[in-house]
């Protein structure tokens, strides 16, 4: 998400499931899609078995999506910034980009400010104190006519086509051998197969999910990846694209609906405290085009903003109060999980309610997290399971050896039901938001997560009608018009999301004729006003429910085209678009690139774009008009150079994990600063929780099997059954060196504790030449704990480091460093 | 499981004569294992759709869980990390389980009337109210597939699902295969489908791929599409000939042949003698001494 917006506009995946039929060749890396998402899977089994399409598999261990590919790369775990760069590399060394596609479509030709440099490792702007950069550098030359600058012949030294490629000229096939362990000739033979997809009929999907999420810079990472398609004018194209696989049934629904502590619903962001004045906001959000006849859709994001407050606040949210513009919290510093149980840990938190999570399990670095916890004085886990953290202060043996004599916590559970329980919608990854009805009653106690959310609320409220207390505005006003107040439906949810007309709405063009009646649903965002007549509860799901009714709940599966594109099954985010940047399927005269595959187009004789899916464009727009494909970026186009959107600097660059084999990073041996990333938050506490390759010398990565998932399906005797007991996993070399053999237990060290289990030795974890040196790979599979059917274990994130990316604060959960014994 | 809406070809240790009014198709399940993940979802649908729940087990160092067939694990993957060239790893993951054979070898070791059968479908079901728990099918088992129940002592093994394929629908285990690597159909029409991706993975540079169907045992209702058809030994042990054991050939048709002989030339004898010496008279001083 915080990586593909910078780049294409929107953070999410960009094609869908079904989609990838359509791929030429699938590149897996980041991710293992048939081990986390074998049904999805499916789809790259119709590719191959259709469309002869080829599958790439780059990892450090021969996984399960390996198994069944083409070709296989190992590389180090946390390295993938090297390897992808050396693919930039090998393609603008080589010529092997779509020209045409690179040229109209992507910021090839825009000029960077002359102050913007790259020296040893650090972007201009760094701050070592601070680490952080001061972001004035990285942006555009300006005309005087406030667009940006540009050079269509590509040649000046300033223009990102140059400056790209100088950035990646460093990444050659050797140092990323030096770097990712990879032989050289796997690495090149991927690059040639990859190169195959530059031309306009043959294209790649990228298959990634938490593989590349849980670094340090694992950002970057995909954003690097982001970059290989774009040269390769794989993006808005069928059987293209960045597809984000998401690790959670519903966890790109958390996103798009603002469950994260910075944003709002539909990816509006909260304020700073320096923005205490809401035009100001709004003009910092509320992008002007950056070239001519660009749509830069966020222009309308005060529209999206007032109904959201509307649809929060009611009559209370006025034009003279700034929509209740002042109730919404500012923030000093984002609060993300690391961040929350920093603060826990240091005494500041006294109560917590954990609704849907395990951070116990979870959360990186147990002794923290647990020791987080014992300081609360209460703690509410909304859970439909006994989860590892409801019970933390329990003693479990060796697998949780605390005393419970010293933790004053009280932990409140209430049960909660699953999600067979309930009706709903989930958002999958590839943006469908589908509807789904409940199974069977809960048992027992359970409730519902809005009855327990509404349970609380109608009490809070209570107390502040009662006591009163400060700042009570909020809460009392915050619109509950539910028919259950005590029980909101999914439904009366759903169409709050979706949104409707506060007030009838004329219509311009026939005066005394109402578009919109009081109270009627939407179509979709093109109707929201910022003129407070109409709500919306998320923007992005406008329409999802709409006076046609609940569009989430479609199942017609027609494909009139024969290309996937189900238009009538379930709604699609935004507007029930399939394929988003859909515009760059065609060429600048509107024809497809690929005639084959024709997604959209432009009918000179209608004046409109149709075709298979809804255009994720103006439609009425001619080509001539030249708007770009890219609509949410107010250039129009996709971004090599990410400006000031990345915490790190504007293009990707290779840092070592913050636990890494190597003393200094290969491309900056002599800057200690450019070994890990110099712009991720690091506590001060935590510096020393961090071990060193002499007493950890082996690289550890953590990951998920088929068999279960996360801390749940433990619990669940089928999967029980299947996946027993927990393992790690070791590459014959180690194990001969350790005397051990398949089965034996062996102990898993870092500087944060220790996990023993048994080990699985295996052919698919080899050993890699790094730097000259021989670096051994552990595997640690995440799933076990202290309760349920299976065998009882230890919690594998004993080991992880509490450091994340730079710009998500996702938790380095793939690569850190750890020793081995046999026990 | 008897189900008497699909006609029964042969019955273990019974000589009537099976039905042949109703044209049944031959079916069979192609499992393709190029596309085969590992994902076990084969497993547990076998496992919700027959009532069944193993033990939860231990890890031996492995992926395979449950460790092997039993008589309540009726299918399990079988995961080989194997290089068949220098350099060149593959992890070859099979689902293994009955075969259902033409031809099966635990079939003709039962003793037990009834308590094998083969349906005229190819289907080999075992009835466990007549079995009498003797093991002679482990024996009689080419692939070893069979297993004694500690709990009746009665012996398990795939039904290939013979209560949904009577119905018209497909086993449990292809329905829930998500990358369509079990198929379930005629034989005839997945022989052809096999041949079409064995030329997909010719084309991606696997000379030997090719199906699994041996003839040792009159072809099998449960084929492979294997990457390495001239090695089939490499996928956990996989049988390259297959036949009926020769202990079972020489007891149910040699023994059982000459025994035949024997049983009948006395009962020839007895007949001669009668006919040439008449009754067998016992005189008076005879019975005395008894």
């Amino acid at each position: 998400m915080a990586s593909l917006a910078p780049t294409f506009g929107r953070g999410a995946m960009t094609n869908h499931w079904v989609d990838i039929k359509n791929a030429d060749l699938v590149l897996i890396m980041g991710g293992n899609a048939a081990e986390a998402h074998p049904c999805g899977f499916k789809w790259v089994t119709e590719a191959k078995a259709h469309r002869k399409a080829k599958l790439i598999v780059v990892d450090p261990r021969f996984t399960r999506s390996a198994a069944v590919s083409d070709i296989y790369a190992p590389l180090r775990a946390g390295t993938d910034i090297a390897f992808l760069g050396g693919v930039i590399n090998y393609l603008l060394s080589n010529d092997k980009i779509q020209h045409e596609y690179v040229k109209n479509y992507t910021d090839f030709s825009f000029l960077v400010k002359d102050e913007f440099t790259f020296n040893n490792g650090l972007f201009s702007g760094y701050s070592p104190e601070k680490r952080s950069y001061a972001k004035t550098s990285w942006g555009y030359q300006l005309g005087s006519d406030g667009y940006v600058v540009t050079d269509p012949t590509l040649k000046h030294p300033r223009c990102v086509y140059q400056l790209l490629k100088k950035h990646y000229s460093r990444y050659t096939p050797d140092m990323v051998s030096t770097i990712c362990g990879t032989p050289k000739e796997d690495f090149l033979r991927v690059c040639e197969t990859i190169a195959e997809t530059a031309v306009p009929n043959k294209t790649m999907t990228i298959m990634y999910a938490l593989g590349w999420t849980q670094h340090s810079q694992g950002s970057q990472m995909i954003r690097t990846g982001a970059m290989v398609q774009l040269l390769l004018g794989n993006i808005g194209v069928p059987g293209g694209g960045m597809n984000a696989l998401r690790g959670h049934s519903n966890i790109q629904g958390l996103t798009d609906l603002g469950l994260l502590s910075n944003l709002l619903p539909g990816y509006l962001t909260l304020p700073g405290d320096n923005e205490q004045d809401y035009q100001n906001y709004l003009q910092a959000r509320a992008f002007r085009p950056l070239r001519p006849g660009q749509m830069s859709y966020w222009q309308n994001y005060g529209k999206f903003f007032v109904s959201l407050m509307k649809s929060w606040y009611g009559a209370a949210a006025t034009r003279e109060n700034d929509w209740c513009y002042d109730w919404l919290p500012k923030l000093d510093k984002g609060y993300d999980i690391l961040q929350v149980f920093e603060n826990m840990h240091k005494g500041t938190v006294n109560g917590y309610i954990c609704q849907g999570f395990n951070p116990l399990a979870s959360a990186p670095c147990k002794v923290k997290v647990a020791g987080a916890m014992a300081r609360l004085k209460f703690m509410v886990v909304i859970d439909p399971l006994a989860t590892e953290t409801s019970e933390f202060w329990q003693n479990h043996g060796e697998y949780n050896d605390v005393d419970p004599a010293t933790i004053q916590t009280e932990v409140f559970r209430l049960p909660s039901t699953c999600f067979a329980e309930e009706d709903g919608s989930l958002v999958n990854s590839g943006r469908w938001l589908q509807w789904h009805w409940k199974a069977a009653d809960p048992p027992g106690e359970a409730k519902s997560d809005q009855a327990i959310m509404a349970g609380i609320f109608l009490k809070l409220r209570e107390l502040y009608q009662q006591d009163g207390g400060a700042f009570p505005d909020p809460i009392l006003n915050l619109t509950w018009n539910y028919r259950q107040p005590e029980s909101p439906s999914p439904e009366e949810l759903a169409r709050e999301f979706s949104g409707n007309a506060v007030t009838d709405i004329a219509d311009p063009k026939e005066p005394g004729k109402n578009l919109f009646k009081v109270g009627q649903q939407l179509n979709g965002f093109a109707e929201l006003r910022d003129d407070g007549s109409t709500a919306c509860g998320c923007w992005l799901y406008s329409g999802a429910w709409s006076e046609k009714g609940n569009l989430m709940a479609r199942r017609d599966n027609a494909d009139p085209y024969g290309i996937g594109q189900t238009l009538n099954w379930a709604f699609s985010w935004p507007a029930n678009r399939r394929i988003l940047y859909n515009r760059a399927s065609c060429d600048t005269s509107g024809k497809p690139f690929d005639p084959k595959r024709t997604l959209i187009y432009w009918n000179p004789v209608t004046g409109t774009w149709s075709g298979a899916d809804v255009p994720d464009f103006n439609i009425l727009s001619a080509p001539e008009n030249g708007m770009g494909p890219f609509i949410m970026n107010p250039e129009g186009v996709a971004r090599f150079f990410a400006v000031d959107k990345m915490a790190e600097g504007p293009f990707p660059e290779h840092y070592e994990p913050f636990e890494s084999p190597l003393d200094v990073n290969p491309l900056h041996p002599q800057n200690s600063t450019a070994r890990a990333n110099p712009a991720a938050r690091v506590f001060t506490d935590d510096w020393e929780s961090f071990g060193t390759a002499d007493q950890f010398p082996h690289v550890c990565t953590t990951y998920r099997l088929t068999e279960h998932f996360h801390f749940w399906t433990k619990h669940a005797a089928l999967d029980a059954i299947l996946q027993p007991e927990q393992f790690v996993e070791i590459g014959e070399e180690l194990a001969r060196e350790l005397d051990v053999k398949a089965g034996d237990s062996v102990r898993v060290r870092s500087k944060r504790g220790f996990i023993v289990a048994a080990a699985v030795v295996t052919k698919r974890i080899r050993p890699l030449q790094i730097a000259g040196k021989t670096v051994h790979t552990v595997g640690v599979p995440i799933h076990w704990g202290f309760l349920g059917l299976t065998k009882n274990g230890y919690i594998t994130n004993t080991l992880t480091p509490f450091v994340g990316d730079a710009n998500t604060q996702t938790p380095e959960f793939k690569s850190f460093l750890v020793a081995i014994e046999k026990v | 499981m008897a189900l008497q809406s699909l006609d029964i070809k042969r019955r273990s240790a019974t000589t009537t004569p099976s039905p042949r009014v109703r044209a049944t198709l031959e079916i069979a399940k192609l499992i393709d294992l190029s596309k085969c993940i590992g994902c076990k979802a084969c497993q547990v649908a076998c496992m919700e759709w027959n009532d069944l729940r193993d033990v939860v087990g231990t890890n031996k160092g492995v992926y395979d869980n449950p460790a092997d067939l039993s008589a309540r694990s009726w299918t399990v993957m079988r995961y080989a990390e194997v290089e068949p060239a220098p350099g060149r790893l593959e992890w070859l993951i099979r689902k293994d389980g009955c075969m259902h054979c033409s031809d099966p070898g635990c079939l003709k070791s039962c003793p037990a009337p009834g308590a094998i059968i083969q349906y005229n479908n190819g289907i080999v079901d075992f009835h466990q109210e007549a079995c009498v728990g003797c093991g002679y099918c482990i024996i009689g088992c080419p692939f070893n597939i069979p297993r004694l129940s500690a709990t009746d002592n009665k012996a398990y093994k795939c039904t290939l699902c013979s209560d949904r394929v009577a119905v018209g629908r497909e086993p449990a285990c292809a329905k829930a295969c998500p990358t369509g690597a079990i198929l379930f159909g005629s034989k005839e029409d997945l022989l052809e489908h096999s041949g079409g991706r064995i030329a997909d993975l010719k084309e991606r540079g696997y000379r030997n791929a090719g199906l699994y169907n041996p003839s040792g045992v009159g072809g099998t209702h449960v084929m492979y599409v294997l990457h390495h058809a001239d090695r089939p030994e490499l996928y956990s042990g996989l049988p390259r000939d297959p036949g009926i054991s020769p202990l079972v050939v020489l007891w149910k048709e040699i023994a059982k042949t000459v025994m035949g002989i024997g049983l009948g030339a006395a009962i020839v004898g007895g007949i001669v003698h009668f006919l040439t010496q008449g009754p067998n008279e016992i005189n008076e001083e005879e019975e005395e001494t008894l």
